[in-house]
């Protein structure tokens, strides 16, 4: 251990320092930072070129998404909750139709099921590619983040056909999806999948045997299982320590119950392996992608005829229902009071807790240059945090 | 869950209990017990996930209503606690030594439904709004449209024509004066 005479003093885990002193830099990391899908800023107070002390600050995307929904009506909401999470907004939609559904008790037709599973599946692969760009090029990897961007690219391409969107695809709406699968798409998914498999090869040659990317990432920002329930913490971030919590598997929703998968974990949450768990993950999407496309049911009925929408009134109720995103729990707490407009929709996003809480408590002793991994390794998304 | 609902009539006499689905249910508790229920629910009945503290406003009964959503990670069950508070001057019993998530979610209640925690770490700092000086944003007596008429100033070319009309008048200009 180096000479820490010069270290400010800790006092119950909170270290003791004046600015004035000069012995202290307070360093601004973001808002804008290319790892972080979003605008969350990073004070920092670092000693050297230790950090000592960590604030995060949210409020430079707050678009007041529960507020614009009070407004509107439920068929209105569907292209606002898509926007909350940028990589992966078919969560949200889902969500939202999920609560919709519950609260007006209308039952979707299978089908719907498994198209719901299939866009949840492929935005989680997209999602996790943008992550992993973000990730290897915090550890100045930029090939691997040209790659897994580019390969995001061929996925949103898949996503315009089928919906019509790239990034945003509004197809999951109350009672079902808007439209059946285009003919010829699952070959051109295939190529996809197939595309994706050849880069995610490479990129356990180029990124988990890189020496440098192990040394910077083994014992990065440690959870323990302990913590977990103490901080919330949820999906791979919680798998990684041992947990196997996975909404899919614990409370199956959609068609999950049908599908052959196996959660994943490790034995020990630090950087490296919650980079790792997350790339096994990307296989066993790709996996579970091929087992829907095998299974998918015949027939044209995605669509449950819903009462005229725009004058849509759900039952007095309240409901909280949940998915597992790429980052862990996400849910949607939806109150109706009768009217044709949520009385409150409150939308949980897994980064609440990973960036407010876990982040300044992890960060403390971490070298100023390791930041940026450490911040993308718990896989935040901002605009969760301030809907 | 039938389970735990039992045990929390017989320990905390609570009611009215409404039952979702078989693994969700909300209860209503009254304010001063609620760090005594969480707990228990934590220590001694696996509740130990905190899923979200939110608020919903209530005005025609002059009423806020909290929600601290809890989670089984054994039982895989939800349970919803929900607290009424007074909409005039809200405040709560802070919880935030319970998990450590929590002091963020009261300084966001507090900024954004104008809801007390006092004692909770850091309350008045800041969460998304900087220099806030109207009624806390997320109450249902916001006005939106007035808020940002008064805010930002008119911009043109956002005033509204009838459509019937103003084409008329763009494609033929001359029947006005022929009339």
């Amino acid at each position: 251990m180096s000479d820490r005479s010069k270290f400010p003093p800790v006092i119950d885990g909170k270290a003791q320092f004046d600015l004035d002193s000069g012995k202290y830099i307070k360093v601004w990391q973001g808002p804008q930072h290319p790892g972080v899908t979003g605008n969350m800023a990073l004070e920092l107070i670092i000693s050297g070129d230790e950090v000592i002390d960590l604030t995060t600050h949210v409020g430079y995307l707050h678009r007041g998404f529960e507020k614009l929904m009070e407004r509107r009506r439920y068929i209105q909401c569907f292209p606002i909750v898509c926007r909350i999470c940028v990589p992966e907004p078919d969560t949200n939609e889902y969500l939202l139709a999920a609560a919709a559904e519950e609260l007006a008790g209308i039952e979707i037709p299978e089908k719907a099921k498994w198209l719901r599973t299939l866009t949840l599946e492929l935005s989680r692969l997209a999602s996790f590619l943008m992550w992993i760009g973000g990730q290897s090029g915090a550890f100045g990897m930029g090939t691997v983040a040209q790659w897994a961007i580019a390969q995001r690219d061929f996925i949103l391409d898949l996503f315009e056909e089928l919906s019509g969107g790239r990034v945003y695809h509004m197809y999951i709406v109350p009672g079902g999806v808007r439209d059946d699968l285009p003919s010829g798409w699952d070959k051109h998914l295939e190529d996809v999948l197939v595309k994706t498999e050849k880069m995610l090869k490479e990129i356990e040659i180029v990124m988990f045997n890189n020496v440098i990317f192990k040394m910077r990432a083994q014992n990065l920002g440690i959870i323990t299982p302990d913590m977990v329930d103490k901080f919330g913490i949820v999906g791979p971030n919680a798998r990684a320590a041992g947990l196997a919590r996975d909404l899919r598997k614990d409370e199956p929703y959609l068609i999950y119950d049908k599908l052959d998968f196996q959660v994943i974990t490790r034995d020990f949450s630090d950087a490296y392996n919650r980079t790792y768990l997350r790339w096994q993950e990307m296989w066993q999407s790709i996996g579970l992608i091929r087992q829907i496309m095998a299974g998918m049911p015949a027939g044209n009925d995605y669509h449950y005829n819903l009462p005229n929408v725009l004058n849509w009134k759900i039952p007095h109720g309240e409901t909280y229902v949940k998915a597992e995103s790429t980052r862990g729990e996400y849910g949607f707490y939806m109150v109706s009071d009768g009217s044709g407009y949520p009385r409150r929709v409150y939308v949980r996003g897994p980064s609440y807790t990973h960036a407010m809480a876990l982040l300044p408590h992890l960060a403390v002793n971490v070298n100023i240059a390791d930041m940026a991994g450490l911040m993308v390794s718990l896989h935040t998304y901002p605009p969760e945090i301030e809907r | 869950m039938q389970e735990i609902l039992n045990k929390l009539i017989d320990r905390y006499a609570i009611e009215p209990i409404q039952e979702n689905r078989h693994n969700q249910a909300f209860v209503t508790i009254e304010k001063n017990r609620l760090p005594d229920v969480l707990t228990w629910l934590r220590d001694y009945e696996d509740y130990t996930h905190l899923a979200f503290i939110t608020a919903v406003d209530y005005p025609e009964i002059e009423k806020i209503q909290l929600t601290y959503m809890l989670h089984n990670y054994i039982l895989h069950t939800d349970l919803g606690l929900r607290v009424l508070l007074d909409r005039t001057r809200p405040e709560m019993v802070s919880i935030h030594h319970l998990w450590k998530q929590v002091a963020t979610y009261q300084r966001e209640l507090r900024e954004m439904f104008g809801i007390d925690f006092p004692g909770s770490p850091g309350l008045q700092e800041n969460f998304a709004l900087e220099g806030w000086k109207d009624i806390p944003p997320m109450r249902r007596d916001f006005d939106t449209k007035e808020y940002s008429e008064k805010t930002y100033f008119p911009r043109p070319g956002r005033q509204t024509h009838d459509p019937k009309e103003y084409m008329k008048e763009k494609l033929y200009p001359s029947a006005k004066e022929d009339k």
